[in-house]
């Protein structure tokens, strides 16, 4: 009760933010859940851990709308008519977010922005100045319709897509937000070399070095895999989290591997013994975690049966999977391999830590893609792997299987040790590079650099330049002057600040090498 | 140099190299520093690829990691202080200590050999970039190795001092993408007081390559002589903005420059550097003064009104 209390007494909490906290507050009056002792005592060593999701999961923790459809048909419960203009598709778009449902209370997926608004652009002589650029009006509104899913969300896991295609409306939001200096929305180009075009991603990348956004994501290998698992579709929400459109996720709890390397520490020795004991104990405990998790939001919570998102068939149960999320791959292949820091051993140097770090991978990812959900019906069953960023608490984690800050090599031989380990991430990995400021000179220098990683088999890529205000914390972005405000106590309007002070603080993101 | 063949290739003395380029340039590059001089600018930032060893052995005691020892001999050629690499800490003091402005970590490659040590980084590179020292004083090794690596789907850029007239290196020209020309000095006298060497050369080389359209960039570095160039190092004041000071004509330089490239119809940029002293010499540094900002941008305008296409300052 103290914390209830506390929550309503604090002064740099906004008053959205103190509704979602007493919400939470009373979520975790009931525990409906039936978990097993060894899941429970896994949770309890922090090994298993649901990311703060709540005893009583209630939504789907994301949830990605097929906004295209409700443009097409409009919204009988929100007495919405599909929009005949821009103008019209923009306050539709802006309406229907404030009923998407997750984890954050805001929506994390606010469609792929290019493709939605592009038709009325093409279809209005008025939208369109010469050389196929927006005229100044459609150019406002379109600026007007990113300020106001920043004002009506201020959660930097809210997140929009672009591409792979060149747009008018797609190159209107790179100018704007470019100069925006927002977080929100987080932004995914879905680059395809046979589709994006040199220019497009030359500009999307001078937008990346002043606004850390848009990321890049591998879009043909997102969809030959969404394709071949029947769930395309895709598109990225939250922090980079592929997930099927109309759909998306249940829940994602995480494995974390660097606490593992703790609990587990007597077995370390012999790297079989322990992927076969207590690695597999641990990836059981995490699945049957998520088993339970989706049983009670699909069998008890009566989500599905009662949101108009279902009714209306902007979101269907059957295009839901669940996450499994595992962190801190780095600091156990080092226990694994015992390499001690500066050894040539470590993760990330191409010694034993990275023939390990791989073993461990691999032997998770069989162990995941043989299950199956018995209450979801989205990819047979399966759930899909997703490269966990952390969260604020975190200390000495790196998160899903990047390499720890401070310990980055140089910038090809990080690319090429990365790539392979992002492939089995189907529902999302990502790694963050800051760049000198000088880059800005040369942005062929990041799509080259983008493009040799997607060919290698990676599958998403940041950058920001090193001076710029917005920074990459993990996979959502925080604004440095906004987490000097939240030091001095005052209250900041997007929620993910407090998130990004603790990374700061916890696992050194401004420390990241510089490259050039 | 020219001409040393090891089993039918080119060898040439390379300085190192840099598997992953953002400023070399257009997207990343691979860049191989060639080593060997024919300028001795004043601003030079890598001092230690001007000159070849002489073997004195100054280095050898000098490094504190013990990666120098007396002697490596290759088909004709001898290097006089053999490099180990694996134990190299990379700190420098075999430079430093060095009388005649030379490193010992220059090796003899062949370009087959330069380009394996690239094979890494190849996936995230639009071409190479080979520069120096001055590279085109190897031309046999030179042309070898861009043509190697345009086997290899990496066009190569040159980047030259401009000091030998590149009409005359037919093969060059045709194994080459494209070249970085640094036009110093526009006035004779200037340009021989900074390089110690003529600029006949490098003015005809700027307006050949720039009717070829061989030029991909054009760049001068921007300084100012401290009061006592020549003469006397400078006491304190390290930046200016009145162009007079140094007796360097900037104007002069940036605006004849932007003048040949628009006369010849050149779309190269022309990139003016704001001179910095890291990684030259002390006593020429205390020498020279970084240029304040308002006389960059007054320098940028006149490179634009000169008519060059593009104008960037780094």
């Amino acid at each position: 009760m103290n914390q209830t209390l506390d929550t309503i007494r604090n002064t740099t909490l906004t008053y959205r933010q103190k509704v979602l906290a007493l919400a939470r507050a009373g979520e975790e009056r009931t525990q409906p859940l039936a978990i097993a002792p060894e899941v429970q005592a896994l949770r309890d060593a922090g090994v298993v851990c649901d990311l703060n999701e709540g005893p009583a999961p209630y939504r789907p923790r994301y949830v990605l709308p097929d906004y295209a459809r409700f443009l097409d048909q409009g919204s009988a419960f929100l007495r919405q008519e599909p929009p005949r203009d821009l103008l019209g598709a923009v306050f539709a778009l802006l309406g229907l977010y404030r009923h998407i449902p997750s984890i954050t209370g805001y929506p994390v997926w606010v469609g792929d922005l290019d493709a939605l608004l592009e038709p009325f652009v093409q279809r209005d002589p008025a939208a369109l100045g010469p050389g196929g650029e927006l005229s100044p009006a459609a150019e406002r509104l379109v600026s007007l319709f990113l300020e106001g899913i920043d004002r009506d969300n201020p959660d930097s896991f809210c997140h929009g897509d672009l591409g792979p295609d060149t747009t008018a409306v797609g190159r209107a939001i790179l100018r704007h937000q470019r100069s925006a200096g927002r977080a929100v929305p987080n932004l995914t180009l879905r680059y395809d070399p046979a589709r994006t075009p040199e220019d497009f991603a030359e500009a999307a990348a001078l937008c990346a070095l002043d606004a850390a956004k848009p990321s890049f994501a591998n879009d043909p290998l997102f969809r030959a895999e969404f394709e071949s698992l029947g769930l395309a579709p895709y598109a990225i929400a939250s922090c980079y989290n592929g997930l099927p459109v109309g759909g998306g996720s249940c829940t994602l709890v995480r494995l974390n591997l660097a606490r593992l390397a703790c609990t587990a520490a007597h077995t370390l020795g012999d790297p079989e013994a322990f992927i076969n004991g207590p690695l597999a104990e641990a990836v059981a405990a995490t699945l049957a975690y998520i088993d339970e998790r989706v049983r009670f939001l699909v069998e008890e919570s009566g989500f599905f049966e009662s949101s108009f998102l279902v009714r209306e068939g902007l979101i269907a149960k059957e295009r839901f999977t669940a996450m499994f999320g595992i962190v801190g791959l780095a600091e156990l292949a080092n226990a694994l391999a015992n390499a001690e820091p500066g050894s040539r051993e470590r993760f990330g140097r191409g010694g034993a830590a990275d023939t390990l770090g791989a073993r461990v991978l691999a032997a998770i990812d069989r162990l995941v893609t043989a299950h199956r959900s018995p209450y979801l019906e989205a990819a047979g069953g399966r759930y899909l792997l997703h490269a966990q960023v952390g969260i604020d608490s975190d200390r000495g984690v790196s998160p899903g299987c990047r390499v720890p800050i401070g310990e980055e090599p140089p910038l090809h031989e990080h690319l090429a040790r990365q790539a392979p380990l992002q492939t089995p991430f189907i529902a999302g990995s990502g790694d963050v590079f800051a760049f000198e400021p000088t880059a800005r000179a040369n942005p062929g220098h990041i799509v080259d650099a983008m493009k040799g990683f997607f060919a290698s088999g990676g599958r998403y890529f940041s950058c920001y330049a090193a001076d710029s205000d917005l920074v990459r914390v993990t996979g959502y972005l925080v604004k440095r002057s906004e987490v000097e405000r939240l030091r001095r106590g005052e209250a900041v309007n997007n929620g993910a600040t407090v998130l990004g002070m603790g990374a700061f603080d916890n696992l050194g993101v401004l420390d990241r090498a510089v490259r050039r | 140099m020219s001409g040393l063949k090891e089993h039918g290739e080119a060898l040439g003395l390379l300085a190192r190299i840099l598997p992953f380029s953002a400023v070399d340039g257009p997207g990343n590059r691979a860049v191989f520093f060639l080593q060997g001089c024919n300028f001795d600018c004043a601003y030079c930032h890598n001092p230690e690829t001007r000159a070849a060893c002489t073997g004195c052995g100054a280095c050898i005691p000098a490094c504190p990691a013990g990666a120098l020892s007396p002697m490596e001999r290759r088909g004709a050629r001898t290097i006089p202080v053999q490099w180990d690499r694996a134990r190299c800490r990379d700190c420098g003091a075999c430079a430093a200590s060095c009388p005649s402005g030379s490193s010992p970590r220059a090796r003899l490659v062949t370009p087959t050999e330069a380009l394996d040590e690239i094979a890494s980084a190849r996936p995230f590179l639009r071409g190479i970039t080979v520069s120096g020292g001055e590279c085109t004083l190897q031309s046999d090794f030179l042309v070898a190795l861009l043509k190697g690596a345009r086997n290899l789907g990496l066009p190569g850029l040159v980047d030259t001092n401009g000091g030998r007239p590149l009409a005359a290196e037919p093969r060059l020209l045709e194994a080459a993408e494209g070249f970085m020309l640094d036009v110093k000095a526009w006035n004779e006298d200037e340009h021989r007081r900074l390089t110690g060497a003529d600029n006949g050369p490098v003015r005809d080389n700027l307006a050949f390559l720039a009717a070829r359209g061989a030029l991909y960039e054009v760049r001068t570095v921007i300084t100012l002589r401290a009061p006592g160039f020549n003469a006397k190092p400078a006491e304190s004041d390290t930046t200016s903005d009145d162009p007079q000071e140094g007796a360097f004509d900037l104007e002069e330089t940036v605006r004849e420059t932007a003048l040949t490239l628009a006369r010849a119809g050149s779309r190269a940029r022309y990139r003016l550097i704001r001179y910095r002293p890291y990684g030259v010499r002390h006593e020429r540094a205390a020498l020279l003064r970084e240029p304040g900002s308002a006389l960059m941008a007054r320098l940028t305008e006149l490179a634009r009104r000169g008519g060059a296409a593009e104008v960037i300052v780094s």
